[in-house]
């Protein structure tokens, strides 16, 4: 028993301490995935000594995880959703930070023909003609938002379709099972371009307006929970949408293309 | 021990009409008995008979459904005795660890232990074996180490239930000589045994058991003799009983 | 990543990369905390669930057996909420922490350790009372002594236990968060390579999981064995 309990206090002890100064940011899946903040943290922790911790989920969770208080700092893409949640009370001020745009990935073949589309409705509105299989977050985050507003404009309710797939999961596991189908699927270009396992996808469409994918930053709102890191969260905040945060974020290339482009406001 | 006059506190042991049932029905009945100082008590008796019963009822491992168990000094159940059972129980540990065991359970202190494991060891020719592991041992030797662990603490009552009846004829014997010698040093023994061989070689007093009464107790030369009843009469003429 | 997980699980390890060796070591501290915090509370739980009568024991004891099967999704939702800053112990700040993981991998194992440790203390209070309570022990300094006997079975459930808590990967990711350099264990990082696609480096990740747990089985067992030849 006492051995037990040597041992115990032994391992409890050689836990990391949380002494040091840090920040949770809650972010979302596909943003982590990227490779972005393995580029930019170390550069803003040799700045400022501040540790950011992020905390990866889908944008529904991350809201709600920094609306129960347990982040300083949320960062997702999801526009409209985030404008709620700074009118809803949970946060301090949204700031634009940097955009990135979705691709529609499929077979190379592309069986519905989507490389001809003139748009990206025009492109998922080919899928659903063809009924060609489609892979979808279906987990409400952003991405799942988007995907769900492009079919809206298409004019076609895919949910219960025979050849529409809800994973429930996340980017990556989506592109997993698109990539085995195979399927077309909804992505975030940074996931696509870090993805290894691709199979026999492709991108099949890119580039229309409407799939550009917004990120914004917001600092939780200490009113709500007094704990929040105001400073240091806000130092982050500055820090993301100042010159020298653009540049990191413009500097993150992965295959020599760039992913993630700042445009806070000046 | 080997104060031959030592005068014992908790002897003698009396019976007052004690019964025993499980689930309703009678094992032991109506048992009444008183067992002095000194003296070498072989209950005998056919299997079935509530011999073991006894033990563990003298022993205070069961309490009696009837009757009274009265230690000369009054308490419930003293420390000064032991039991050594058909098959000892040993821990999965080693001989020394066994009898530290032993000693631990009974409050000796740890600097006094050594001492008195080593010449338990020594009496019960353990010591080459002191280090290994007490269920590797032969069932002789295990037999000898459970003796070694019940004097170990000094009691003046030695219960035995079937002592040697899973051991070979060697073995058997020299576990007859301790028991001896346990009764020379001035302790007290109550044994259970099926074997009249062995009861004749060991008994001073004998208590004869049969369907959970005892039908006989007095000393053995008389037992032997005449018996008193049918049963026994049976029993020893080597009928079967039950 | 080089296309075959075997070299490329050997490359990591000979490269002795220090993020892979602080995710390897953060997975064992959590495991091991947790795996020696459910046997202090468990194995003397598990011993007076044995040794004790009460009303409601037979309640206790299904409930734990219950548990056993508990999802590990579920125990990671139910301290989330508990530790949330909006939770009952929000000011602890334990969430995305490593003490988070560890109060979660303990509530996974504990039942494993207290139903394992009742029945083979069941079972051995059954070969050992009569010689015991000859010897002048009572049920509850029958405790140790029972514990230790049993030490090989009880090694099992330990081991079952560790293996449970280091192969757990959907209670981690909800408290700890899958922090990278802080709350990232062996199967987070594997969730996530995987979600990146980096199906080689996942499969990597998990030999060497795998073979974290197979050396401690390995050791446990050469252990029986020894403790066995010596009579234990």
């Amino acid at each position: 028993m006492q051995r037990l309990a040597v041992s115990a206090a032994l391992c409890l002890g050689a836990l990391p301490a949380w002494a040091e100064t840090f920040i949770t940011v809650a972010s979302t899946t596909s943003t982590e995935n990227s490779g972005l903040f393995g580029h930019i943290l170390p550069i803003f922790k040799d700045k400022t000594g501040i540790e950011v911790r992020v905390v990866a989920q889908g944008t529904g969770q991350a809201l709600e995880t920094a609306a129960r208080g347990d982040a300083d700092v949320v960062f997702v893409h999801a526009k409209a959703r985030e404008e709620a949640f700074v009118k809803d009370g949970w946060g301090v001020q949204r700031f634009d930070v940097m955009y990135n745009d979705f691709v529609l990935v499929g077979p190379s073949d592309d069986p519905a023909g989507t490389r001809a589309a003139p748009s990206a409705p025009a492109a998922f509105k080919a899928v659903a003609d063809k009924g060609a299989a489609f892979a979808s977050r279906g987990d409400d985050s952003g991405t799942h938002v988007a995907e769900k507003n492009l079919w809206k404009a298409a004019g076609v309710d895919p949910v219960g379709q025979s050849w529409y797939m809800e994973t429930g999961s996340g980017m990556g596991a989506t592109l997993n099972t698109a990539a085995q189908v195979p399927a077309y699927a909804l992505t975030d270009r940074g996931t696509w371009l870090s993805f290894q396992n691709r199979g026999p996808l492709e991108i099949t469409f890119q580039g229309d307006k409407v799939l550009f994918n917004q990120y914004g930053v917001i600092l939780v709102n200490p009113a709500k929970h007094p704990h929040v890191k105001v400073a240091e969260g806000q130092a982050f905040i500055d820090w993301l949408i100042s010159d020298e945060g653009q540049a990191a974020i413009n500097g993150y290339k992965v295959n020599g293309e760039q992913l993630f482009f700042g445009n806070a406001a000046k | 021990m080997k104060d031959m006059a030592r005068t014992s506190t908790i002897l003698p042991l009396r019976l007052e009409g004690v019964g025993y049932s499980a689930d309703g029905t009678p094992l032991l009945s109506g048992v009444t008995l008183t067992v002095p100082a000194g003296r070498r008590l072989i209950v005998l008796g056919p299997n079935g008979a509530g011999k073991s019963l006894l033990l563990r009822l003298c022993h205070g491992l069961l309490d009696a459904s009837r009757g009274r168990v009265i230690w000369a000094d009054g308490s419930p159940r003293p420390a000064a005795q032991a039991m050594v059972f058909q098959r000892p129980v040993m821990l999965r540990r080693s001989v020394r660890a066994n009898l530290a065991h032993a000693l631990a359970l009974n409050g000796v202190a740890r600097a006094d232990r050594a001492g008195r494991i080593a010449a338990a060891l020594d009496r019960f020719g353990l010591t080459d074996l002191a280090t290994r592991g007490a269920r590797l041992l032969s069932g002789g030797e295990q037999q000898r180490l459970a003796l070694a662990r019940a004097w170990l603490t000094g009691p003046e009552i030695l219960f035995l239930d079937e002592p040697t009846s899973a051991l070979d004829p060697g073995a058997t014997r020299t576990i007859e000589e301790i028991i001896r010698g346990f009764s020379a040093e001035g302790m007290t023994i109550v044994m259970t045994t099926h074997d009249l061989g062995q009861a004749r070689r060991l008994a001073e007093d004998v208590a004869f058991l049969s369907r959970g009464r005892l039908l006989e107790h007095g000393p053995a030369a008389g037992f032997f003799a005449s018996p008193a009843t049918t049963e026994a009469r049976a029993f020893l003429s080597g009928d079967l009983l039950w | 990543m080089a296309d075959n997980p075997f070299l490329a699980a050997f490359g990591l390890i000979a490269q002795a990369d220090p993020a892979l060796m602080q995710i390897i070591g953060l997975s064992l501290r959590v495991s091991l905390s947790a795996v020696a915090i459910a046997c202090l509370i468990g194995l003397p739980l598990g011993a007076a669930l044995a040794l004790v009568r009460f009303r409601g024991r037979s309640g206790v004891i299904v409930t734990f057996n219950a548990l056993m099967g508990l999802p590990p999704v579920v125990a990671g939702l139910v301290i989330y909420l508990l530790l949330s800053r909006s939770g009952p112990l929000g000011s602890l700040s334990l969430l995305f922490t490593p003490w988070a993981m560890v109060l979660a991998q303990t509530v996974l194992i504990l039942p494993i350790i207290v139903s394992l440790t009742r029945s083979m203390v069941e079972d051995l209070w059954e070969e050992y009372r009569d010689q015991l309570r000859s010897l002048g022990s009572t049920r509850l300094r029958a405790v140790p002594t029972l514990l230790w006997d049993g030490r090989v079975s009880l090694l099992t459930g330990v081991l079952a236990g560790f293996g449970r808590a280091s192969a757990e990967v959907g209670a981690v990711l909800i408290v700890g968060g899958n922090i990278a350099g802080h709350t990232r264990t062996m199967t987070t990082a594997i969730t996530l390579e995987t979600n990146r696609g980096n199906l080689g480096l996942a499969v990597a990740l998990g030999l060497i999981l795998l073979t974290i747990t197979f050396s401690l089985n390995g050791m446990a067992f050469a252990v029986a064995q020894w403790s066995r030849r010596r009579g234990g």
